[in-house]
């Protein structure tokens, strides 16, 4: 049998209306992504903070990061004014002087990579250069791979990768959870330096439970809190102030591996109010409706071919 | 007798003068860029990781590029062989404007040298948006060449080499319908993980659709900007009866356009964001007015036989369609925390350069291949 091409148009139109009714655009999201089997993170309590700045120097030390400089000409030492290529884990400051942890007063907030559960930058990489790591979850960037073409940083909804814009051989720089560090068994350096346990290194299932633990306790009182790993017996005893009830992390674009705690509002520490499905799992769900297995792709060419041979025979 | 010709007559013309200018400040920025980096001579950051380079040369300049695309889908799959006059001209300005296009990706992209990265097969990430852009828009540059090979055949007579490229020519032509459908669409996937940095005058599950709706219609307005100001350049007669039956076309898919782009931000209730004076409002409205501008002068088929009325029509669809792509990826991002961007002179000049080397391509392949139809003797 023969197909015309009028036909084969219609049946084309009709498979892209069928498509389109099936999966409109709000529908079209694939499945949110689970927990990695032995995911490890850090849990961040902005009350416990006392803003000292040693996980910075940490971060800087053990990962070989170069110091910032505010003066070109003086090269002195200055503290960093925000996440750059020189700089992967910072801790920040909201509000000025008052009681702390209240709106009135100040607070401080601690930022590098969040390490999501379902990351936008290693789905938006072409090559590979960012991956999750299937065991742990930990995100990490692989200079070999990369060929530098920042959509990373356009997809990341917290910012973090940075790039080295002032280098003819640039990278990407953001915070790898001291995956080196980890490969040997010990923690993250900002949490295996911090003098408070306001970073907190661990399981993320534990974590997850410490950071309900703590939104249930009594302001006020006093309780023990872990030290540097979640899994280590050092604890310290600290007075509860009031915390904002909610765990930041646990839901946010379908979640990540670290956690915040806070007395403020997030959105007040620079954290974003977040839906809880994903972007990439969005765009991803687009993408698979038209490409899975690229069999959409293939028909259409295939019809292509057969109409246009057709006419250029005709024409012969 | 070939139906077309060249038109011949003198290259080193001013235009052409002033383009090789343009392009050399250019060429001395790209070579600032390769030795200091792209701090150097940009100025995107961390904050605005994507400038002109991506917005402009890339999503704007491909789909001014999609005229060979629009072109051919109107030729080959709806059999209207009665355009095929346009299609030379069409094809080698898409040919041009991705092969620009994917040259400016290399200087733009940080780590060029390993850019053959996105070819290696266990370094694919399928997953990737980006990856079936790069693959597929790297692919469409070398079919373009395909396509537009029979006309430099031509030139050097070279006759048997022709008789067995049109053997298989048609899949060429189906791969030029295949890949500009996926990418232009994809262009637009791109930007849905920006998510909430994109403002949500533009961030929509449309957005493929959308781009691939202004991929056709920047297409067509390419066409008959091009074909307009070619006639008046060379001062050769307008193609008017093929132009004004393309535009009747136009409405249609302005108005399904339209229909999608307003229904959409209404019904996700951000409707009030473009009448609250901003700038972001305000682009919004000038974008979409530009495109119903378009779409009112073509409704009344008296108003497609005007060449002046078609050739403003073609400017309002250029730059309605353009905007719309430009805010998507540079305008409406915002990635909060107080980051600006405005493109610097020599990031520009880069670009400039770009446009110009253009300009110069199409001057000398229309006056020494056989693009543009024969003209009849009187």
């Amino acid at each position: 049998m023969k197909i015309r091409r009028r036909d084969f148009l219609k049946g084309v139109a009709a498979s892209g209306l069928l498509l389109a009714a099936e999966q409109t655009p709000a529908q079209a999201k694939r499945a949110r992504k689970d927990l990695p089997p032995n995911a490890v993170g850090i849990l961040y309590d902005s009350t416990l903070c006392i803003g000292c700045k040693v996980c910075e120097h940490g971060c800087k030390e053990t990962n070989n990061m170069p110091m910032e400089h505010a003066n070109p000409k003086e090269r002195m030492w200055d503290n960093p004014q925000d996440l750059s290529a020189k700089t992967l884990n910072i801790v920040k400051r909201y509000g000025v002087a008052g009681e702390k942890d209240s709106v009135e007063g100040f607070a401080f907030i601690k930022r590098h990579c969040m390490h999501c559960i379902d990351p936008a930058c290693v789905s938006a990489c072409p090559v590979s250069a960012l991956v999750k790591n299937p065991e742990n979850g930990v995100v990490t960037y692989n200079k070999k791979a990369c060929i530098g073409c920042r959509y990373c940083q356009v997809a990341c909804p917290y910012n973090i990768p940075k790039f080295q814009w002032d280098s003819p051989f640039p990278e990407i720089t953001k915070c790898q959870l001291c995956s080196h560090l980890l490969a040997k068994g010990g923690i993250s350096a900002c949490c295996a330096v911090c003098p408070t346990g306001a970073s907190l290194f661990g399981p993320v299932e534990k974590l997850r439970l410490e950071a309900k633990r703590r939104l249930a306790m009594e302001p006020g009182e006093y309780y023990d809190f872990p030290v540097a790993n979640i899994e280590s017996t050092e604890v310290q005893q600290h007075r509860v102030g009031g915390y904002v009830k909610h765990v930041y992390g646990e839901r946010e674009l379908g979640g990540s591996q670290v956690l915040y705690l806070a007395g403020v509002p997030f959105a007040n520490l620079g954290l974003p109010d977040l839906p809880e499905d994903s972007y990439v799992a969005l765009a991803d769900g687009i993408q698979y409706a038209i490409y899975k297995g690229m069999v959409y792709p293939l028909v259409v060419l295939g019809g292509l071919i057969y109409i246009i041979r057709n006419r250029e025979e005709k024409k012969e | 007798m070939q139906e077309r010709q060249a038109l011949g007559g003198k290259l080193l013309t001013v235009p052409f003068k002033v383009c090789a200018a343009i392009v050399l400040i250019g060429l001395f920025f790209i070579g600032k860029r390769f030795i200091f980096g792209i701090g150097s001579v940009s100025n995107m950051n961390d904050g605005y990781p994507w400038g002109i380079w991506i917005a402009y040369d890339v999503v704007v300049g491909t789909a001014l590029a999609c005229a060979g695309y629009s072109i051919a889908l109107i030729v080959y799959v709806f059999n209207k062989g009665e355009y095929s006059p346009l299609v030379r001209p069409a094809l080698m300005t898409s040919m041009f404007g991705y092969t620009l296009a994917g040259i400016s990706v290399i200087f733009d992209i940080g780590r060029y040298w390993q850019a053959y990265n996105i070819f290696l097969p266990w370094l694919s990430n399928l997953h990737s948006v980006m990856f079936e852009v790069a693959l597929c828009i790297g692919t469409y540059i070398l079919v373009l060449w395909m396509e537009f090979a029979p006309v430099m055949l031509d030139k050097f007579k070279a006759d048997q080499l022709k008789a067995r490229l049109n053997r298989i020519i048609f899949v060429f032509i189906a791969l030029g319908i295949l890949l500009p459908t996926m990418h232009q669409s994809s262009l637009g996937t791109m930007m849905l993980m920006a998510g909430h940095k994109l403002s949500p005058l533009w961030w929509s599950g449309f957005l493929p659709l959308l781009f691939l709706i202004t991929a056709v219609v920047i297409g067509y307005a390419a066409v008959i900007f091009e074909s307009l100001v070619a006639a008046i350049a060379f001062k050769r007669p307008m193609e008017m009866h093929l132009l004004s039956k393309i535009s009747a076309l136009m409405p249609w898919l302005l108005g399904l356009y339209l229909v999608i782009r307003l229904e959409d931000v209404n019904l996700r209730g951000y409707l009030p964001l473009a009448f609250d004076g901003g700038l972001l409002g305000n682009l919004f409205l000038l974008e979409n007015l530009l495109l119903l501008a378009a779409l009112l002068i073509l409704a009344y088929p008296a108003n497609r036989q005007s060449p002046r009325l078609l050739f403003i029509a073609s400017c309002a669809m250029l730059l309605g369609g353009s905007m719309y792509r430009f805010n998507t990826y540079i305008v409406g991002f915002d990635p909060g925390t107080g980051w600006q961007y405005f493109p610097s002179v020599s990031e520009l000049f880069i670009t400039f350069g770009i446009i110009a080397a253009e300009v110069m391509a199409y001057l000398w392949f229309v006056k020494t291949l056989p693009v543009l139809p024969r003209l009849k003797k009187a």
